[in-house]
Parts: structure tokens; sequence; C-alpha cells
């Protein structure tokens, strides 16, 4: 009886292991194709990195051996180059929670550094003493960096490390991790951060772009939590009896200190957001992501609802410089005139409901932390007229104006503004009242910051 | 008989006048329907009386731009200039006037189509920089880390990738930033490749607009998985929804 059912059986269970084996070998196989596919991706990444760190490191050497100006330019547009990619190859390995940020730092400011060096006129501006020094600082940093990088890439080469031990390493987030390729990273990370305090000049923007957002830009007093909510309720028009009011605590970290607001009208569900600044109390942005409903305004009726919600609140002078669409709502660009300039630095947005043409967007961090009232302006050397011959002879001027925006060092200056085509494609140009010099090219029609 | 016999003739020619009246009265009117949908264009427009108005514009030779049915400074300064020339009030608005205007001065074949339009958005018109495809991708990754957070997570997200975009010490494109190996749980699992629903979109869209809600933050995490000690020891914002928000 057994032996039937067992010689019906063990035929069909040795073909089911056979075919299960099989099926189990080729998921295997398919498995590890992947994997080491994967593995080379990363191998690829590395090895780039450290042949683009030879050549950085070549590079830099050069320019300190080159006499001749022209040449510098040509050195320098490879060092900017070879920067960028070596960054690109950081950004493909499996690093990310791991601090390798000083080391992309260092090649984003020597990019920036080889960049301005690079445009501009070193006939008439020639390389300083003082950047001579910097240029050989980094070129003996980016030895010391090559040099261990090269130390883990032969580590990598002769014990064969694989980048998906490192990836599982640092998943596993262990306290004392003990991998090759991730002691020889932090290593790196350390000996650039040790001199991280290299003086790259002005013109380096990263670090003066925050600045520009810190709390000793901005006017009036210091507010309480309870000042905060009040200041919310008016700023959406609102009665204390109208809406729950909450306030969340932010951290340490913030750029500016700033009180966040959560105001849920009564018998509504919908959550609007604020944040205002510690000191002075200005509402910085405001979200209301409400249901908008079929339109019935148009543009040119939310551009006015803009304009009434500014002025309502105290923002006089404001102009309206770009408006667009996105589904029910507008959003629209405002900034600051005085006397008929433009201040483009001093900008801010509205979004604009088109069903009820409420305010359901504010977004003025520009506007609070640059404005200032009665600006002084320089004296223009250059009319308007002279201004003009120094724009491209093809581009067909359709506007022009006066306007302050910031340049690349990010000072404020007073340029004649050009709207107008190129070759189709619209464009603004500004041009420095003072010296001709083409300040900010924009292509317009994508609605972009200025300033 | 001759009299009945005039009478039938009579009608019969009324009624056929009548009716070649109406036809040509019909006829016009008919074709007028067709053309611009009565609303007042304006900068920021858009939509297909955009593209009736741009082909309209080129058919006179004031825009030699491709049509894209959306109502930019190119289409504007065209306006301003047709209107100056035909005596209308200049103010680069279409409204009624420049509308009849325009319709007895220029042909347009109504089957025209904005160029390279589908669904609404064109993958070649750009917002901050960034194209049609670069606010997916990134509404992908904001739908796949945090579809389950309220609204105002979800900008911060998106901002917080913009602000890594901005940032030197990460890679300088939106799928730089967020194909970064183990930057993003969501990439690394797949769930960027769930579909993405309108809130996502719009978050991308607010945080593209300058909403950050983070203050400038790069770094978020999930107190509740996180166990990396050295994602504690980053200075944190604030916490929105589930996510501590840090630099």
């Amino acid at each position: 009886m057994y032996s039937k059912i067992a010689g019906v059986l063990t035929p069909i269970l040795a073909v089911a292991v056979i075919g299960l084996g099989m099926w189990g070998y080729q998921e295997n196989q398919e498995k590890n194709s992947i994997l080491i596919k994967a593995e080379n991706q990363y191998q690829r990444a590395f090895h780039d990195l450290t042949f683009h760190m030879d050549q950085l490191q070549d590079e830099l050497g050069k320019t300190l051996a080159i006499n001749s100006r022209r040449q510098i330019d040509g050195t320098m547009s490879n060092v900017w180059r070879i920067s960028s990619v070596a960054r690109s190859d950081v950004g493909q390995l499996p690093l990310a929670l791991m601090s390798f940020s000083k080391t992309e730092e260092f090649l984003a400011n020597i990019g920036d550094f080889a960049y301005k060096t690079a445009i501009r006129d070193l006939n008439k501006e020639p390389l300083s003493e003082k950047e001579y020094e910097n240029l050989k600082t980094l070129h003996s940093r980016a030895v010391e960096i090559q040099s261990e990088l090269r130390k883990v890439q032969t580590k990598v080469i002769d014990q064969k490390l694989r980048w998906m031990d490192v990836e599982s390493a640092l998943a596993s987030e262990e306290e004392n991790l003990d991998n090759t390729i991730i002691d020889g990273f932090r290593t790196i990370d350390k000996t650039v951060n040790e001199y991280s305090d290299i003086d790259f000049g002005p013109g380096i923007q990263t670090l003066q772009n925050k600045e520009r957002f810190s709390d000793k830009n901005l006017t009036g007093k210091k507010i309480t939590e309870e000042e905060a909510k009040n200041i919310a309720l008016r700023f959406l028009g609102l009665q204390a009896s109208q809406a729950k009011v909450k306030v969340d605590r932010s951290g340490k970290g913030h750029e500016y200190s700033a009180i966040s607001v959560a105001v849920t009208k009564s018998g509504g569900n919908n959550t609007i957001h604020l944040d205002i600044t510690k000191k002075g109390g200005h509402v910085v942005w405001m979200i209301n992501n409400r249901n908008i409903s079929n339109q019935k305004l148009n543009i040119q009726q939310a551009v006015q609802k803009g304009k009434a919600f500014l002025e309502k609140r105290g923002l006089d002078n404001m102009v309206n410089y770009t408006a667009e669409q996105y589904d029910n709502t507008a959003v629209l660009s405002y900034v600051y005139s005085q006397n008929g300039v433009r201040i483009y630095p001093d900008a801010l947005t509205v979004k604009v409901a088109l069903d009820t043409g409420e305010v359901v967007g504010y977004q003025a961090e520009q506007y609070i932390f640059n404005h200032k009232q009665n600006r002084k302006f320089v004296m223009p050397k250059l009319t308007l007229e002279q201004a003009r011959k120094e724009v491209n002879p093809n581009f067909k001027v359709q506007e022009s104006r006066k306007a302050v925006v910031l340049n690349d060092n990010n000072d404020e200056v007073l340029c004649y503004e050009f709207m107008g085509t190129v070759n189709n494609q619209a464009f603004r140009v500004f041009i420095n009242v003072e010296n001709g010099d083409e300040e900010v090219i924009e292509k317009l029609d994508q609605p972009g910051k200025i300033g | 008989m001759n009299v009945s016999n005039n009478m039938r003739i009579l009608t019969l020619s009324l009624v056929s006048i009548l009716l070649i009246c109406g036809m040509m009265m019909t006829l016009p009117n008919f074709s007028s329907q067709e053309t611009f949908s009565g609303r007042i264009l304006e900068r920021g427009s858009s939509g297909q009386d955009v593209v009736e108005l741009q082909e309209r514009l080129k058919y006179i030779g004031y825009l030699n731009d491709v049509t894209d049915g959306k109502f930019g400074w190119n289409t504007y300064w065209a306006v301003r200039k047709f209107q100056k020339d035909f005596g209308i009030k200049v103010d680069g608005k279409v409204g009624s006037k420049t509308q009849r205007m325009l319709v007895s001065k220029t042909k347009y074949n109504p089957t025209a189509k904005a160029e390279n339009v589908h669904q609404g958005k064109q993958a070649s018109y750009k917002v901050h920089g960034h194209s049609a495809n670069d606010i997916k991708l990134m509404a992908n990754a904001v739908y796949g880390e945090a579809r389950g957070e309220p609204y105002i997570g979800q900008v911060a997200i998106a901002a917080v990738i913009l602000n890594r975009v901005e940032s030197s010490s990460f890679p300088n494109t939106p799928s730089g930033v967020i194909f970064e190996p183990r930057a993003f749980t969501a990439v690394a699992d797949g769930q960027i490749w769930l579909t993405p629903n309108e809130n996502a979109k719009k978050a991308v869209q607010d945080a593209l607009n300058g909403m950050d809600p983070t203050g400038g933050c790069t770094y978020y995490f999930n107190p509740e998985t996180a166990t990396s000690a050295w994602i504690w020891s980053r200075p944190q914002v604030k916490r929105i929804g589930k996510h501590i928000f840090c630099r």
C-alpha cells in the first residue's frame, strides 16, 4: 500500500526537487549578476574619482608653474571642468550618510575659484599675491587628497574590496565601522576639514548667500509666541474667535530664528502654516493648501487682488513683474519700486486662488531680509541710449527701465534693464549705469529669481 | 389658377430667399463661434485660445515663435505692436476689441495645436530652470518619501531636494540628488516609481516657487526608524509630521 503510494510520489517529488533546485540556481545566478552590475557601477565611479583627482592635482600644479596669463586661463578652465566631474563621481558613490561633505565642498570651492579666474580678464586684473598663495594651498591639499585616495585604491585592488560591502556596512548603522574604504574616506574628509580656513576671497557665493538671510538684516524687536499668534491672525485677516492657533517650536539650526504657526479656521479641517521671524515679527511664508474650485478670476484681476493684499499689510509700492497660472492658481511676483526704480532683491511671491481671489500662498524671504527704505542710488555715468549700445546689436529692445540687481559678488548694483528678443527668445539684460558692464542676463518666460 | 400659381411661386421664392439669407447669416456666425472663447487673454494665460492668438499673430507676421499655447513675453510684445499698428489701446491684453480686429485681419486653422503640448503641460516648458520632467521626478520622490505626511511635510521634502541641489556638498541636479546612492529610502526600495498624486506635484511646485518650511535644511529623518548616530548629531531645525529636519 505505502510502497504503491511511494512509488507514485517518489518520481513526482524527485522532479519537483530538481525543478526547484534549477529555479533556485537560476534566481541566484540572476541576483549575482545584478549585484556584480551594481558593484561595477560603484567601482567605475570610484576609479574615475581617483583618476580625476590625479588630473585635478596636475592641472593645479601647472597653474603654479605657468608664467603666461593666457595659459592660466586654459588650465583654470580645466580645473573647473575636472572638479565638476569629480563631484559628480562622488555623488555616485554610496556615501550619502557618511560625512564626506567637506571634500565635496572643497571640490565645489576649487571649481568656483577656477571659474572666476578663468572668466576674468587676467591682463587687466592679474592674480594677486593672495590668490597665488591660495592656489598653492589648494594644490597641496589636492595632493594630499589624491595620495590618500591612491592608498585606498591600492587596497581596493589588492585586497579585492567591494563597494557593496561598504554599502551594507553603512546600512547596518553600527557605531564602530571597520571597513578599509570607509576609513580611507573618513581620513580624507578629516584632512580637508583640518584646513577649512582657506580664504577664497569674494565671489564664493555659497557662504555669502546664507549670510543674507540672517537675523542681522532684520529690523524690529523680539516677539513672543503670543505676539506671533496675533501677527498670524492679522496676516490672515482673521479674528481670534474664528480660528485655532498653534505654535510649533523650531530648533536652533534655523538660518534665522523663526516661530512656526499653524492656524485652523473654526469648522474647517484645513491648516494654514506660517513662519514668522522672532526678530521683528515678519511673516516669511504662508501656505494654505485648500481645495480650489473653478476659475472665476482672470490673471489681471488676481494681480489686483495680490496688490490689495500687500497694501493692506503695509507693503506699498510693489510692482507685479511675473504672472504664471498653474491649474486654478496664479503665482505672481512683485518687486519693490523706489521712485520708479525696480529693486529686484526686494522680491516676493503671492499665490492667488482664482476661484475667490483669496491669497493662498506667500513667500517673502528675499524681501524681508533685503528690504531697505530709501536706498541711495549712484549717479548714472551712462544715459539709457549709451547703455543701449552695450547690449548685443541683435537684441531687439521692447522695454527698458532702471533697476537694482545683485551681481555675481552679491552686491546691489544700479542698472538699466532691457527686455526684448534675440533670435525669437525673450531675454532681459542688465547694464551697469556706471561702467556699462552686462551684470545679469536672464532668459524670460521661465520665471526665475533675480537677485 | 394663375393667382394661386403666382402665390406658390412667390412663397417658394420668399422661402428660398429667407433660407439663403439665413444660411448667409448663420455661416459667418458659425465660423466665429470657433474663434476666441471670449475670455480676456493676457500675460500668463494659457490654453487653446492662446494657441489661436499665436497662430493669428504668426499669420500676419507679428510673431515668429513656436506656438506653445503660453502667453509669454514674445506674444505680449507682438500683441502690443498689433494694437499700436491697428489703433487699438496699447495694453498688451487681448480683449474683445483686439480679438475682433484679429479675427477680421487674420485667418486661423482651428485644428492647429500647441506644439509639444500634451495633456496641458509640455516637457520643454521650464519653471525656475526645471523642466516639467524634472518636476515629475521630484514629485515621484516626494510621493515615495512622504505620501502619508501632511501637505506641509511634502513641501518640506521637496524643499530639501532643492536645497541639496543648491548646496555645494551635494550633486548639482535634481536627478543627481534623488538618485545619489543611499540618499533616499524611497529610491532604494523602489517606492519612487509609484504614481504620484496631485498633492505631491503641487508640493513640488510650491517648493519651486520658493516655499521652504524647513528654513534651508538639507537632511531629514524619521526618528522612529533612524538608528544612525550621525544623523542625530546634526543641528535639528524642526519636526514636521513624522520627520525631523536638520542641517
